[in-house]
């Protein structure tokens, strides 16, 4: 458990020292979202009904672009073999790695989606659901991004194909997870969605982080 | 190509062993049938020519990479079968730092006492970066140091990391001859005090009882 969170203050604290590349992925996401009701204007019902769907998309695209930074930087400077050297198990010293990007690229995301979905006239029973699906939703975009963002370290051009290799495995996330938002916006129950969005976190909380330290060890070998 | 060296010392238990190593890279054969043996008080230096294999060799020794035929054994047991345990002993020091240069020199080594499970107080922490001429530097961020002075770092990392056996590749690059000289002492210190030692360097080494493995 101390190797657990011995990493995530690592993170918390290198993350702290470089503010620019995470405000960087949080910019991204209220700058894009925030395009979306400019660009369409004041149409509100249509607005309302784009809504969970923008959200989603922007969400997985500013958590992809915090993902590349996981383990890269540790990779390049010998930091991951050091890690992989700690007599303390690699899974848990490789979730709290997870659990640092969770907390720095998908729990900011959660806190501004209300502000966001005001923006697209959400009621405020869809902004709670909205908030909700996040928090359920983004923990496992973090956790299957690392999956490629192990895979693809040191591979030229390792961030496109990290892009390739993981957005088709967001897809359940974002059917379920903007699904339950206009679910509720057209007065259908959303517990079907929440169940199988906690049940897709559950999953990958069993298994993602011995796949992601798997594919670590192999990289540095 | 092979080095039989030592004997079993019969009072300790440490020993670190290489039975029949050998590495292919691609096409080439770096080495085969490897043999040595250190003991609890033994350096043993790995020489040769760039690309001959030297930091492959001690990857191996670390259990970062596997060799392609043979063993390296840990107290007599495979590395496979207790790496935690063997991880618990092993310092390896690459030729890259492996500090984040966004942390001062004191985070470095308090980040790294928490990731290898080792009890590391404050005054401790200083006191080894102090030895190694970085008093005034503990608050420094990495990336203000020179390169020689991030080596002491890890030298100080080395003093705090309360590991019985060290893997260095390189260890004298970038020091000035004073800190050439304090890591000689750093190295007497760890040796006598029962430690073991695998390095390589392209400089002589000062060191009493060097073993030599010539790839």
């Amino acid at each position: 458990m101390s190797a657990l969170l011995a990493m995530i203050r690592r993170d918390l604290l290198l993350v702290m020292r470089r503010k620019s590349e995470v405000l960087t992925a949080l910019f991204f996401f209220v700058v894009v979202t925030s395009l979306f009701p400019l660009g369409i204007g004041a149409d509100t019902a249509l607005l309302r009904k784009i809504a969970p769907g923008v959200i989603w998309v922007a969400a997985l695209l500013s958590t992809l672009l915090g993902l590349q930074r996981m383990f890269a930087a540790d990779y390049a400077d010998g930091a991951l073999e050091q890690i992989a050297l700690s007599p303390q198990p690699m899974v848990l010293l490789v979730a709290g790695k997870m659990i640092a990007h969770w907390m720095v690229c998908g729990l900011p995301l959660v806190i501004l989606a209300p502000i966001i979905g005001i923006q697209f006239d959400l009621d405020t029973s869809s902004l709670y659901i909205l908030m909700g699906t996040l928090l359920l939703g983004t923990p496992v975009l973090s956790l299957l991004g690392s999956i490629g963002a192990a895979l693809t370290l040191g591979v030229r051009g390792g961030s496109i194909l990290m892009s390739l290799l993981v957005l088709p495995l967001y897809i359940p996330v974002l059917i379920f997870g903007a699904g339950a938002v206009y679910a509720n916006s057209v007065g259908l129950g959303t517990s079907g969605h929440f169940s199988l969005l906690g049940a897709l976190l559950i999953l990958a909380l069993a298994f993602v982080p011995w796949v992601t330290a798997a594919a670590v060890k192999i990289a540095i070998e | 190509m092979t080095a039989y060296i030592s004997t079993i010392s019969s009072q300790s238990s440490l020993a670190l062993e290489a039975r029949a190593l050998g590495c292919v890279r691609g096409d080439k054969t770096l080495f085969s049938g490897l043999n040595f043996l250190i003991t609890a008080g033994d350096c043993l230096h790995v020489r040769g020519e760039n690309g001959v294999g030297k930091t492959t060799l001690l990857r191996i020794l670390t259990g970062l990479s596997q060799p392609e035929s043979g063993a390296v054994l840990w107290n007599q047991q495979a590395l496979n079968s207790q790496s935690s345990a063997y991880h618990r002993d092993l310092l390896f020091l690459g030729h890259r730092d492996a500090l984040k240069e966004e942390l001062t020199a004191l985070e470095n080594l308090q980040m790294y006492a928490a990731i290898d499970d080792v009890q590391l107080l404050l005054e401790d922490a200083m006191a080894a970066l102090r030895r190694f001429g970085l008093r005034g530097r503990e608050n420094l961020p990495i990336h203000c140091l020179s390169a020689g002075q991030k080596r002491r770092v890890l030298m100080a990392r080395m003093l705090t990391r309360q590991a019985r056996l060290w893997i260095l590749d390189e260890p004298f690059n970038a020091l000035d001859a004073k800190a050439v000289v304090e890591l000689e002492g750093l190295i007497a210190e760890h040796l006598s005090a029962g430690g073991l030692l695998v390095l390589t360097s392209h400089q002589a080494v000062n060191i009493a009882n060097v073993k030599v493995l010539e790839l």
